[in-house]
């Protein structure tokens, strides 16, 4: 049985802007770790395989887009590939309206 | 300086015990905010990522390309052209380039078939890309048939694949040999698709290319500085065609953000003229505020910008792959390199954090400055 003088633990609340405040660290050491991840990963050595095999075969385009001729090679696409069926066959595939025309062609 | 920190720790504490009064309220707006914080990092890592491998891989592309035109159309060009062009000062080496399409109903994918100049291919064997590899089920050793122009059936054994890693440039190739090429499209022996040139001086190659256009007025030159601006120009469109059709949900959130960071509710009144009564200074009430905003608005930039991070560059961009594919059954499997582009970080910091903190902080300034019991009732 505790007498009158017995201590008694009492514990501070904890501070409500703890939490958040690591959280927010943590956040920002990660930012500085994709910093360095990028520095660190981010150059050619990935790469390595394709560099040489553009080079290799003379490759002009990457293969991102492959469902048509004029986006699987739109550096190499002409005036009428978007037009190939006739003057009024507008662009029928969805990666048209993410290629914009090759540079050349945009000039007068 | 020790007691200023410890000043703005209590502010914080405060803040975040005030903010956790409104936890759903709060917590729905970090979480649009780190949605839309998410979707604009997304698609400007991907997109830088994808142009700055494109700027890399493609600086080895050949010099000048020439093709021939028939009426608005690429055409094949013949081989005597190699001749004709041959008195062009500075053009180190020219050859005639194999290369076409074919389109294979089976999977109802194109392949880009190409002639390798140094690479030995035996008569009815090709090299496969990768991607093809995967969508076929092929491998080294497997036979592989496709219907020729003349109506004939060619059968290809598979001599190797090419590397998985280099699928971005590869995934749709096969390689075969020249004489296989020309019996399967039906392409004469004088012919090919096009010619590529090498120039010894890099700045000799536009002079090059307008003394081509006099030569040969049936045809075109492609500069590889061309196609260099080309894939600038094609993701610096992307980007944009994304961040317009994100127009509408930004505006969405711009309205949402404002009202919410700018009109005070009857409570927030309150309380702030409970503050000042026990008195708080006006500087307290709006420092106070200030960091309300920050917390929301750099915890929602880190969030985002973290998670479009590992979305690019550990996940492979799989919410983009969708969009980038169209209706194309090869797609090639590719990790971006991860390049980070720091001003384009900033910039997002910016106009994602900056507005709303100074958003939240004006109105609590306004309500600030007033009379406390004026405020409370």
């Amino acid at each position: 049985m505790p007498g009158p003088y017995a201590t008694v633990k009492t514990s501070c609340p904890a501070r409500a802007g703890t939490v958040p405040l690591l959280l927010l660290g943590a956040g920002l050491l990660l930012f500085a770790v994709t910093l360095l991840d990028a520095a660190w990963r981010g150059n050619d050595n990935g790469l390595a395989s394709s560099l040489a095999l553009v080079a290799e075969l003379g490759l002009t385009d990457l293969a991102l887009f492959t469902e048509a001729r004029y986006t699987r090679h739109l550096s190499q696409a002409d005036r009428h590939t978007a037009f190939q069926d006739h003057p009024l066959a507008l662009d029928h595939f969805p990666s048209g309206s993410l290629v914009p025309p090759p540079q050349r062609l945009q000039q007068p | 300086m020790s007691h200023f920190v410890r000043r703005q720790r209590y502010l914080i504490d405060f803040t975040v015990a005030s903010l956790g009064r409104r936890k759903g309220k709060n917590l729905g707006l970090l979480g649009v905010y780190t949605l839309i914080v998410f979707l604009l990092a997304s698609v400007m890592l991907f997109s830088q990522s994808l142009r700055r491998e494109a700027g890399l891989l493609l600086e080895n592309a050949p010099e000048v390309v020439v093709q021939r035109m028939v009426a608005g159309r690429h055409d094949l060009i013949p081989a005597d052209y190699l001749e004709r062009i041959g008195k062009v000062r500075g053009v180190v080496a020219k050859y005639g380039r194999l290369w076409g399409y074919f389109y294979d109903p089976a999977v109802q994918a194109n392949y880009t078939l190409l002639v390798p100049r140094d690479r030995d291919i035996n008569n009815g064997e090709m090299i496969v890309g990768h991607g093809i590899a995967r969508t076929r089920g092929l491998g080294a050793g497997d036979f592989i048939s496709f219907r020729a122009a003349s109506g004939t059936t060619f059968s290809f054994r598979v001599a190797e694949v090419l590397a998985a890693d280099a699928e971005l440039v590869s995934a749709d190739l096969l390689l075969v040999n020249a004489a296989d090429f020309r019996a399967f499209f039906g392409i004469a022996a004088g012919m090919y698709t096009d010619l590529a040139l090498e120039v010894r001086n890099p700045k000799e190659v536009r002079k090059v290319a307008e003394k081509l256009t006099v030569l040969l007025p049936d045809t075109r030159p492609i500069l590889r500085e061309e196609i260099l601006r080309t894939y600038d120009a094609l993701f610096q469109w992307r980007q944009g065609i994304v961040f317009v059709l994100l127009a509408g949900s930004l505006l969405a959130f711009v309205i949402f953000a404002w009202d919410k960071a700018s009109g005070l509710s009857a409570e927030e009144r309150r309380e702030i003229g409970i503050l000042k009564a026990i008195g708080w200074e006006t500087a307290d009430v709006i420092r106070m505020k200030f960091w309300e905003g920050a917390l929301v608005s750099l915890g929602a930039f880190l969030l985002g910008y973290l998670a479009a991070y590992g979305h690019v560059f550990l996940f492979d961009a799989a919410l983009f792959a969708p969009v980038l594919k169209g209706w194309a059954v090869l797609y090639p499997q590719f990790r971006p390199q991860p390049f980070v582009d720091g001003l384009q970080v900033a910039t997002l910091f910016f106009f994602t954090v900056f507005p709303y903190t100074v958003a939240t902080v004006v109105p609590i300034w306004r309500a600030a400055t007033t009379d406390p019991d004026a405020v409370m009732r």
